[in-house]
């Protein structure tokens, strides 16, 4: 009977041999060390979940959105033209879904209500499966969302959101943002402002009571007080007011000679609307023609507001008549599908809807911290709005902001914005660190139940 | 200091003609059939969006492609022409830059049928039954109304634009011997108010000076004699429920200019309204327009910055405080009469 001998030498060869045959299957598959995670997908398809206001003040936002969407998972499943798909640099996207699964989506309605978008964001993770929430029109949804995304382990990639507070003081590991925010706003417009109205100037800001209205109120006035204007007063009004005819009359007699409209959506157009009616681009003050700044608009508010908006100063994040490839591929698919050209909001969600699933190829996985990883520090271009860089240190997109103004002679009825100035990345970046907040951790990721 | 405070006190006359004159049909009904009617403000909603219909239907186009030119997304161009304006030329535009106010000759027929549907087919059968379910029926009506008008114009706001001839403000500081431009408000703001004041002068004179009008007020003071004299007070006070939603809905169209409406402005309006109709006290028609005025001129001084600088946020519940010292200093309302929803 042969004995049998071993040494310490043997069994840890023998040890590390089994270990090595045990696990080839998971070096051969990235990502693979972590199945465990919040909705993996295990079938064919993956779910997203479009968390939109397609009722409330910011509805013509969310519908527009919703339509982005619907444009963007097509073109993930390889139907359609193909749109940013094609002009996207770099890209890892095949147009065969993502990860080879078919992309398909649930979608929840908002209401422009915080509480309401957590609901919906929450119901579209634990019952629909959704690997990923988007979309919303609203900075005050965007922060609960994002934080419940956060505890819950899935990405959220924010639509359109201008407060600094998203990717400032609120922001999170799991959260994302294309949408440029108020301060760079503030560092675009002043100049023009400047070149339009002078150093000489007093302002009145009505501003809509919520952390996006609070964070453009402070970027717009720290902008205009450094070009040397002086803040006459700044009055808070509460979100969907409707009526602003308390609130406008002060202003009549207050020796402010600019109002500054940090109302977004339909409070826009119905604040901007009645500013109208109350005579104010008619009048002079302190010597000086009256004028009315809007920092924030868009092409739908635009249209809302009608005559009203003819002159006015204000910044967009895109604007569909750019004429570089990737505005141009984007406003070509778009049109076509819907006979009308897309919204800033519909940029921003489509560009994200993108910009998700091609980290996601480039991670090799849907595992939240591998495709985090990915999205942080990207750069690519091709978007429309130049060389971008999605800042690992916020989240916060850094890229080109453009300087609107409302057009005097338009030519079609979507012909309703002029681009005044297109402010580069160059200008328009800013030391993150001025915001304060933490990003959290990406693991260990929480499961959903 | 006299130009804002004179300002705020236009303004509280502008917001108080709206909420006057939902509260008068509010109260009417109230008066005249004992019932608490939550669909009101659905009633001035509906108003609204008679003005909003009738420039839909002015507002028509014939839609041509024309191949020759391309949008920038590659698709023909669309070239569209009104309708209206193609078939009556000059007039036609003018009726479609009048629409608002020209709709009130729709609203008035179509609010009278809505009135009276709504009275016949589901209030009536509510008579006798408690306040409170009269409360849970009108207002599950009110949800179901705005859900209704969802549905066939879309959950968002539709601008309905003010001829050309009131737009802008009017100098009021001149016609008072100041300086031009220190007090100036907007035209349609006066052209509403007025409205309202004819409304609600009118709504009174009937009242007052009609047989139909006597018989209702006979009515609502003593109904058993009334019907004990042979005449149908049933009827009359169907009637009556007809010309109150006139009122709201002439009110909501005439609103229009002033806020895009969409489905939920009855919910807006209705809660304001029926606080008013409790501080003027329920049942009396001088209480629910002298409330409405009140209020409305409280909540725009409550606006002022002054104001908010001391009490941060009053703007917000100045109505709601007023309601709830009235409530308990004199629970009838202002002008309410003795025994009348005191307990």
């Amino acid at each position: 009977m042969a004995k049998f001998i071993t040494s310490r030498r043997t069994v840890l060869k023998g040890t590390g041999a089994g270990i090595a045959a045990l696990s080839t299957p998971y070096f051969f598959s990235k990502g693979a060390w972590a199945q465990d995670f919040c909705n993996n997908p295990t079938g064919s398809t993956v779910t997203i979940g479009l968390n939109l206001p397609l009722t409330g003040t910011y509805a013509e936002e969310g519908a527009d959105e919703l339509k982005a969407y619907e444009l963007a998972v097509k073109h993930l499943n390889g139907e359609g033209d193909g749109g940013l798909l094609n002009v996207l640099k770099p890209s890892a996207l095949k147009g065969n879904g993502v990860l080879g699964k078919k992309v398909q989506f649930v979608t929840s309605d908002s209401q422009t209500l915080s509480d309401v978008a957590r609901a919906g964001a929450t119901r579209m993770i634990e019952r629909d499966g959704a690997i990923m929430i988007t979309g919303g029109s609203s900075s005050g949804e965007a922060i609960a969302v994002q934080s419940l995304c956060q505890e819950l382990g899935v990405i959220f990639m924010a639509g359109l959101t201008h407060s600094n507070d998203t990717t400032g003081k609120d922001k999170r590991r799991y959260g994302f943002r294309h949408f440029f925010n108020a301060y760079q706003s503030g560092i675009a417009i002043a100049p023009v402002l400047k070149e339009a109205y002078g150093s000489d100037r007093r302002a009145y800001h009505l501003t809509a009571d919520y952390t996006w209205g609070w964070t453009q109120e402070e970027s717009i006035k720290a902008a205009t007080e450094a070009l040397g204007w002086e803040t006459v007063a700044t009055v808070r009004t509460p979100l969907g007011a409707a009526d602003y005819s308390q609130y406008l009359t002060p202003v009549l007699n207050s020796g402010a000679d600019v109002l500054i409209l940090n109302h977004y959506g339909n409070d826009m157009v119905n604040s901007l609307t009645q500013a109208v009616q109350f005579g104010m681009r008619d009048r002079q003050a302190n010597g000086k023609q009256f004028e009315v700044v809007v920092p924030l608009f868009s092409e739908l508010m635009a249209k809302g507001a009608g005559e009203s908006i003819k002159g006015i100063f204000g910044t967009s994040n895109w604007h569909w008549n750019l004429q570089d490839e990737g505005s141009q591929a984007f406003t070509k698919s778009f049109g076509a599908a819907y006979g009308s050209p897309p919204s800033q909001a519909a940029h921003t969600a489509y560009v994200q809807a993108l910009l998700y699933a091609d980290a996601c190829e480039r991670a090799g996985t849907f595992y939240p911290p591998e495709v985090i990883k990915a999205l942080e520090g990207f750069e690519f271009d091709g978007m429309g709005n130049g060389k971008t860089l999605y800042r690992a240190e916020d989240h916060q997109c850094m890229k080109s902001v453009l300087v609107v103004r409302g057009n005097e002679n338009p030519t079609s009825q979507f012909d309703v914005l002029d681009v005044v100035q297109e402010v580069g990345r160059d200008v328009t970046t800013y030391d993150p660190s001025i915001f304060g907040g933490e990003l959290g951790d990406a693991e260990p990721v929480p499961t959903c139940s | 200091m006299f130009e804002v405070i004179f300002l705020q006190f236009l303004n509280g006359l502008d917001k108080g003609s709206a909420y006057a004159l939902i509260a008068l049909g509010l109260t009417l009904v109230f008066g005249t059939l004992g019932v608490v009617n939550f669909a009101h403000g659905a009633l001035f909603m509906l108003g609204a969006f008679c003005a909003v219909a009738f420039r839909y239907f002015l507002t028509l186009e014939t839609v041509t492609v024309d191949p020759t030119k391309l949008s920038p997304w590659g698709q023909p161009v669309e070239v569209r022409e009104p309708l209206v304006q193609a078939w009556f030329g000059d007039f036609g535009a003018w009726l479609v830059n009048y629409s608002v106010p020209v709709s009130l000759l729709v609203c008035i027929p179509v609010m009278l049928f809505v009135g009276i549907a709504m009275e016949r087919g589901i209030i009536k059968h509510f008579y006798k039954r408690p306040h409170a379910e009269q409360i849970l029926v009108t207002f599950g009506l009110a949800i179901v109304l705005g859900e209704l008008v969802k549905a066939f114009f879309g959950p968002n706001p539709h601008p309905q634009p003010m001829p050309d001839t009131l737009r802008g403000a009017a100098d009021i500081g001149s016609w008072l011997g100041m300086r031009a431009g220190v007090i100036t408000y907007p035209w349609w703001r006066l052209v509403y108010f007025l409205f309202a004041t004819a409304v609600i002068g009118a709504v009174f004179a009937f009242l007052q000076f009609t047989t139909f009008g006597m018989v209702v007020r006979a009515g609502m003071a003593d109904r058993e004699t009334v019907g004990i004299l042979g005449i149908n007070i049933d009827r009359r006070f169907t009637i009556m429920f007809g010309i109150a939603a006139i009122v709201a809905g002439m009110a909501g169209v005439m609103y229009t200019p002033l806020l895009p409406p969409n489905y939920t402005l009855g919910m807006d309006f209705l809660v304001i309204s029926f606080v008013v109709v409790v501080v003027g006290g329920m049942g009396s028609l001088p209480g629910a327009i002298a409330a409405g005025f009140l209020l409305g001129i409280l909540q725009s001084f409550a606006s002022m910055t002054q104001v908010k600088a001391i009490i941060p946020g009053i703007d917000q519940i100045i109505i709601y405080l007023v309601a709830v010292v009235i409530l308990l200093v004199r629970p009838r309302g202002l002008m309410g009469r003795r025994g009348v929803m005191e307990a």
